[in-house]
């Protein structure tokens, strides 16, 4: 009876998150004259649909570090192949010439996205439908891939033990993106260069006859499908499956000892967080418009755990929350000290370019060292919770 | 021929290079059982110091500068990003490792502005020098044998002196060691200063025939250097070195690959494919000893 009632009110919960999403979005066209920081070019929007797609990776890793202890590098690997598979899967055939032109053309002549315009059509309420319906399941090959891979990679990786594991892995990324940069393969993957011209956030919001814009959805699509990402991670983290790699994290040989199978677990946690990093990478993808190896570097493998770190080692709710400060500062609120500044007359000393994540990673440093818990520790937040305190305050007043 | 002779010798010369680097890392693996993230990145810095120092210092003040004060870094680093986490779980003194590599490679962009930057040109090392037909830097010449005296002076401090006795003790086991009286800080402060001390010689040398230094410079020859120490089985000094030569010798071979085959990107991950390998079939290296796990 709880059980449900915790449910029932975390559906309530994020519908309504992802309503204020949208009302956030479409504000500016609804009540003009609004302040800069709610029109769609703000960095608001920016930092809303990087940090939701970060946070999917982040409560991926989270599966992998924090509730299966398996001290893994290889995020933005996986997150490679996403991209590209979305990518590669995504751009429209009248696009290909345009984007492969350094290799003629390529391998693969239609897209997912043509192939469904062909049975509902490409314009209109059946243009929607393809593109929609292209994208879902272009969204779900790119966690496949990733998947997959992981399961080849995990079968001898997952023996080592937990640095030389960390080592392993970033250094199947790094191959990965040394295959995905060469150019014999330019015909599939453009090399070096990066692909672009497949479907967007943006494009999905909604137009008119005319080409204007009259429902935003950019930034609701990608909070969408990331919490029914998180939704389901966290529903695997409450199953029995998630108390035994919880188990494994603890101590490996008392779980083997209570009858968990310690690769399969391992594997089981490895490629399901893989299939989740697949499709933030896809995200990824799609919130850059492009997909580029370049891009997935193990800088930002180390970013990510960072992340997790600052959340807390084990939390969810940590990662995600922790994503979004972590986002809006690197990418909004710190960004003044990238310039220079005057307070009044006085020229304020260091800042120029770059020094911003000077003092973000001295932060970080400061939170690794001395609050090595993170925001949240192993807690989850808990609505419920914070709820009963303020109606205990209320009625003591 | 004289084309296969000028892929070898920078082979060597590069390998020798990683060498100086991987025994950094493999002093610091045996005794704390920690991946120094930062090791690459403390190579870089002394790179850069290298270059900021030469600009305004005659050559013979500067480079003793540049180590000395590459050791300090080591050092500091050790004092303050990973003493404080000594009782806390391995995995988060990686994590702190990985957050001072971040801090290094940010401050590094802030410092140069992002620009790549050109090492300068240090009399002798940089002239030019005719062997077997081919014109290589004296450099390239000059890293095996000083890697193999800097290599011999090493294992006989660490065979034959106390801080080198002790040094052994504690990668053996820390705890027992503990107990003996041996004092575990200045043991892994001394670890850092040496792993320090051959980084900044192994950067002047890397960098006097590299093109250019920018903040990421030290991350890839850092972990190259890494798998060097695992392959030779990490702990083990002569296993990183052999390691260390023979990564730079494939690496240099691959990149000196006919351009058709277009496989110079591999050069990297040729790299990582060699470490899985090893770590598949014989996680404990060439030179390493097998651990055991006690229940």
């Amino acid at each position: 009876m709880k059980q449900k009632k915790k449910s029932f009110s975390a559906v309530i919960g994020i519908s309504v998150l992802l309503l204020f999403v949208i009302l956030l979005e479409n504000i500016s066209a609804l009540i003009p004259g609004l302040p800069q920081v709610f029109q769609p070019t703000s960095p608001l929007f920016t930092v809303l649909k990087k940090a939701a797609v970060y946070s999917l990776v982040a409560v991926s890793m989270n599966l992998l570090n924090g509730f299966t202890g398996l001290f893994s590098l290889g995020q933005a690997g996986f997150m490679l192949l996403g991209a590209y598979t979305y990518a590669i899967l995504m751009v429209p055939a009248d696009q290909k010439e345009q984007v492969y032109y350094l290799f003629g053309g390529c391998a693969f002549d239609s897209s997912l996205m043509d192939v469904l315009g062909k049975l509902f059509g490409t314009s209109g309420a059946g243009g929607a439908v393809s593109m929609i319906l292209s994208c879902l399941i272009a969204l779900i090959l790119a966690g496949c891939v990733a998947g997959v891979f992981a399961y080849l990679i995990g079968i001898p990786v997952l023996r080592l033990k937990s640095d030389y594991l960390a080592i392993a892995t970033l250094g199947f990324a790094e191959i990965l993106r040394a295959i995905f940069q060469w150019q014999k393969l330019g015909k599939v993957t453009n090399g070096a260069n990066m692909i672009k011209g497949f479907p967007t956030f943006s494009s999905f919001n909604i137009t008119n006859s005319s080409g204007q814009i009259v429902l935003r959805l950019s930034t609701f699509v990608p909070f969408l499908i990331v919490s029914l990402c998180i939704v389901l991670i966290v529903l695997l983290i409450n199953s029995s499956y998630g108390r035994a790699f919880k188990s494994v994290r603890d101590d490996e040989v008392a779980a083997e000892a209570m009858g968990i199978n310690l690769f399969r677990h391992k594997m089981l946690s490895f490629v399901i967080s893989s299939f989740f990093a697949g499709v933030g990478g896809a995200l990824f993808a799609m919130y850059v418009a492009n997909a580029q190896a370049k891009a997935f570097t193990s800088v930002m493998t180390y970013e990510i755990l960072l992340i997790v770190v600052i959340g807390g080692i084990g939390s969810v709710s940590g990662s995600v929350l922790a994503t979004f400060l972590y986002v809006a500062c690197s990418e909004w609120w710190l960004r003044f000290l990238d310039s220079e500044q005057y307070i009044g007359g006085f020229k304020v000393p260091l800042l120029r370019n770059g020094f911003r994540m000077v003092i973000f990673s001295i932060v970080i440093m400061v939170i690794v060292l001395f609050f090595s818990q993170g925001i949240m520790g192993s807690n989850e937040i808990n609505i419920g919770a914070l709820l009963n305190r303020f109606k205990k305050k209320e009625r003591k007043q | 021929m004289e084309y296969v002779i000028s892929v070898l010798l920078s082979g060597i010369s590069v390998g020798g290079q990683y060498a100086l680097i991987a025994i950094g890392y493999t002093l610091v693996y045996g005794i704390l059982r920690l991946i120094n993230f930062a090791h690459g990145d403390v190579f870089m810095v002394a790179g850069l110091m290298g270059i900021y120092f030469t600009a305004t210092l005659p050559i013979s003040v500067s480079l003793p500068l540049v180590i000395i004060l590459t050791v300090l870094l080591g050092f500091t680093i050790e004092r303050a990003a990973y003493k404080p986490l000594r009782e806390a779980p391995r995995m988060s003194v990686m994590i702190s490792a990985i957050g001072v590599s971040y801090l290094l490679q940010n401050t590094a962009t802030y410092v140069t502005g992002g620009q790549p930057m050109t090492y300068p040109d240090i009399p002798f090392l940089s002239s030019t020098v005719n062997v077997a037909g081919t014109h290589t830097k004296w450099v390239v010449i000059i890293t095996p044998f000083l890697v193999l005296v800097l290599v011999f002076a090493l294992t006989q401090l660490i065979n034959h002196t106390k801080v080198g006795m002790a040094m052994r003790a504690v990668s053996k086991d820390f705890e027992t060691s503990m107990l003996m009286g041996i004092r575990i800080d200045r043991v892994i402060s001394a670890t850092f200063v040496i792993g320090s001390a051959l980084a900044a010689i192994g950067s002047i040398l890397f960098f006097t025939n590299y093109p250019a230094i920018t903040p990421t410079a030290g991350a890839m020859p850092g972990l190259k250097a890494f798998v060097a120490a695992v392959f030779g089985g990490i702990g083990s000094i002569p296993g990183a070195v052999i390691g260390a030569f023979l990564i730079g010798i494939c690496e240099t071979i691959i990149k000196g690959l006919p351009s058709s085959w277009d496989v110079s990107v591999f050069s990297d991950a040729f790299t990582f494919a060699l470490l899985i390998i090893i770590l598949v079939f014989k996680p404990q290296g060439l030179f390493g000893e097998a651990a055991t796990d006690k229940v």
